[in-house]
């Protein structure tokens, strides 16, 4: 029983750890909280759920939902770029409309099964795969061919012009790349790999919900600042590699929460409690001198 | 030599257009730049220096006149475009680099300095060698640390960087606003001559902003003074190596009376 836990949390963690890696492009690289995240990954989650039951195959769903990710991130960047509009504000604007988009996707009801219907879980290949671990190998496959893809990508001269226009704007434009088109271009691809996540989670869940879209950017920062607290210093593909464990090792908080005693009502607490935990980590480093403490314990004292 | 390569010809601009706060900055300002020349420009606080350069580069856009490269208009060319032909280094050693990349990785930004940029792989490594020797040149250490992400290096460092960056992909322009002002004398006056030492070698078309009047009149085939939007002093070549430190200050004096 523990040990299918653990390796539910492990898919749960590899699973929903689409989510940090498309936060991070525009969390970490661009430098600015996308608040879009909460209106596509129930959108990514409806459009593939609505898409499997008309009958269209979870693969072609799963990239449906890619796409309309990437038109909320289109959305947001245009309000952002072209319409002045900040971008905290640009995101939960769209993020508001989408709520009502994904309604009219899931033909007004707020929740949508995909109870007997074929999903990227129930491909052959995973037929004589054990309990949970279905979506433990679907994740890591997703999670591997994403990093992959991310770390080339960002090892580009478009994805060098991308990292630079979050680390310097001006000299970005003074060296000729056009950072409107790069901040359009970071949202797309951010939002387009977070539908990609709510198509897994509602495939791996067997449902979309018009709802399961509220705190997933507190889950996405999660992941994202567990892995950094844990790692420490390490260059952009470790980074990368990181946000995924992060996300695992958050799957275990939450895990061990619930085992205390706890219901699933009080998990978005929780989340919030640890990231806002995780955030503080240099104050109260800071506080109690941690540094020097740790370092005492490993020196030789000669 | 004498080829004129950028003209501004009876150039207006206003900022805060149509309120209340309208102020024109640059008024009727004509300004002929031959190749190869290297100017400097003295003026006092406000009197338009910093938007002369910021009309060159397209941050600015021009109310009435028309700016010409080799003949032809940009006045219409956004900031990016004009990166084609214009690179820039600015007095603050933090808006040159971007912080978190490394050393290396700001100059193969630089190295597309204008240029389309495409999801090609950016082949770093066959470019460290040439980093390497050209960051040797600065003398100040930067070769040694390519791979450090530029926020972590001194300001001095920065600067040479990013003037370096400027000049990596052979600008048609150069502008230097104030780049050494930042920085303590001793490595000022070092960045200031590798500076002209990469311009007279690469013979490069450069205007720099400066305070130093003896920077002014050392450096350069021609000197400027702008004040109240328009070119006020404009002297070259021989009558500018005759033109002493006194000469500049009673000039200055004059203007304020």
């Amino acid at each position: 029983m523990t040990f299918g836990l653990g390796v539910s949390a492990i898919g749960q963690g590899l699973l929903w750890a689409t989510l940090g890696l498309g936060l991070f492009l525009t969390f970490r690289i661009l430098d600015f909280p996308d608040m879009t995240v909460e209106g596509t990954f129930p959108m990514g989650a409806a459009a593939c759920v609505a898409a499997i039951n008309n009958g269209i195959s979870p693969i072609w769903a799963t990239l449906i939902a890619i796409g309309v990710g990437m038109l909320c991130g289109l959305a947001t960047g245009l309000l952002y770029t072209k319409g002045r509009i900040p971008i905290l504000l640009a995101g939960i604007l769209v993020m508001t409309a989408a709520y009502s988009v994904n309604l009219r996707i899931m033909h007004g009801r707020s929740n949508l099964t995909l109870l007997d219907k074929p999903s990227l879980l129930k491909l052959p290949i995973f037929a004589h795969t054990p309990m949970y671990f279905d979506s433990v190998f679907l994740g890591f496959t997703v999670i591997v061919l994403l990093t992959l893809v991310l770390i080339y990508f960002l090892q580009t001269d478009l994805g060098q012009a991308f990292i630079a226009t979050g680390d310097n704007e001006k000299m970005a434009r003074s060296l000729g790349i056009k950072t409107d088109n790069m901040k359009i271009m970071g949202l797309m691809v951010s939002n387009g790999v977070i539908g990609l996540g709510g198509a897994l989670v509602a495939q791996n869940d067997g449902y979309a919900d018009v709802n399961m879209g509220i705190g997933v950017i507190v889950i996405a920062l999660a992941s994202i600042i567990i892995g950094e607290v844990a790692f420490g210093e390490l260059t952009m593909n470790q980074r990368l590699v990181a946000v995924t464990l992060g996300s695992i090792l958050y799957r275990f908080v939450l895990l061990v929460v619930l085992k205390l005693g706890f219901n699933t009502n009080d998990l978005k607490l929780f989340s919030s409690v640890v990231l806002a935990l995780c955030m503080m980590v240099p104050v109260f480093r800071d506080m109690f001198n941690l540094k020097r403490v740790w370092k005492r314990g490993i020196s030789t004292h000669d | 030599m004498t080829k004129p390569i950028l003209e501004l010809k009876h150039v207006v601009t206003k900022v805060s257009r149509n309120t209340p706060e309208e102020l024109t900055l640059l008024k009727d300002l004509n300004l002929t730049i031959n190749e190869g020349d290297f100017i400097t420009i003295l003026g006092s606080n406000g009197a338009g220096k910093s938007t002369l350069f910021n009309t060159i580069a397209g941050n600015l856009t021009i109310d009435s006149g028309d700016i010409l490269l080799r003949g032809e208009s940009i006045a219409n060319e956004s900031e990016e475009r004009r990166t084609r032909f214009l690179s820039r280094v600015f007095q603050d050693p933090k808006l040159g680099t971007a912080p978190r990349m490394t050393v290396a990785e700001n100059l193969l930004l630089a190295n597309k300095r204008g240029e389309h940029r495409r999801l090609t792989p950016r082949h770093l490594k066959q470019h460290m060698a040439e980093f390497k020797q050209m960051t040797s040149g600065m003398g100040n250490g930067l070769d040694e640390r390519l791979t450090t992400p530029t926020g972590s290096l001194s300001g001095g460092q920065r600067q040479a960087l990013s003037f370096l960056m400027a000049t990596l992909k052979k600008p048609d322009i150069l502008l230097l606003d104030e780049h050494t002002a930042a920085l303590d004398p001793k490595t000022s006056q070092e960045l200031m001559n590798a500076t002209n030492e990469r311009i007279t070698a690469q013979h490069l078309t450069c205007l720099m902003i400066t305070h130093h009047l003896d920077d002014a009149l050392k450096y350069g085939n021609r000197l400027v003074v702008i004040g109240d939007g328009k070119i006020t002093y404009d002297v070259s070549g021989e009558d500018k190596q005759k033109l002493t430190q006194e000469k500049l200050y009673s000039f200055f004096s004059d203007l304020q009376e």
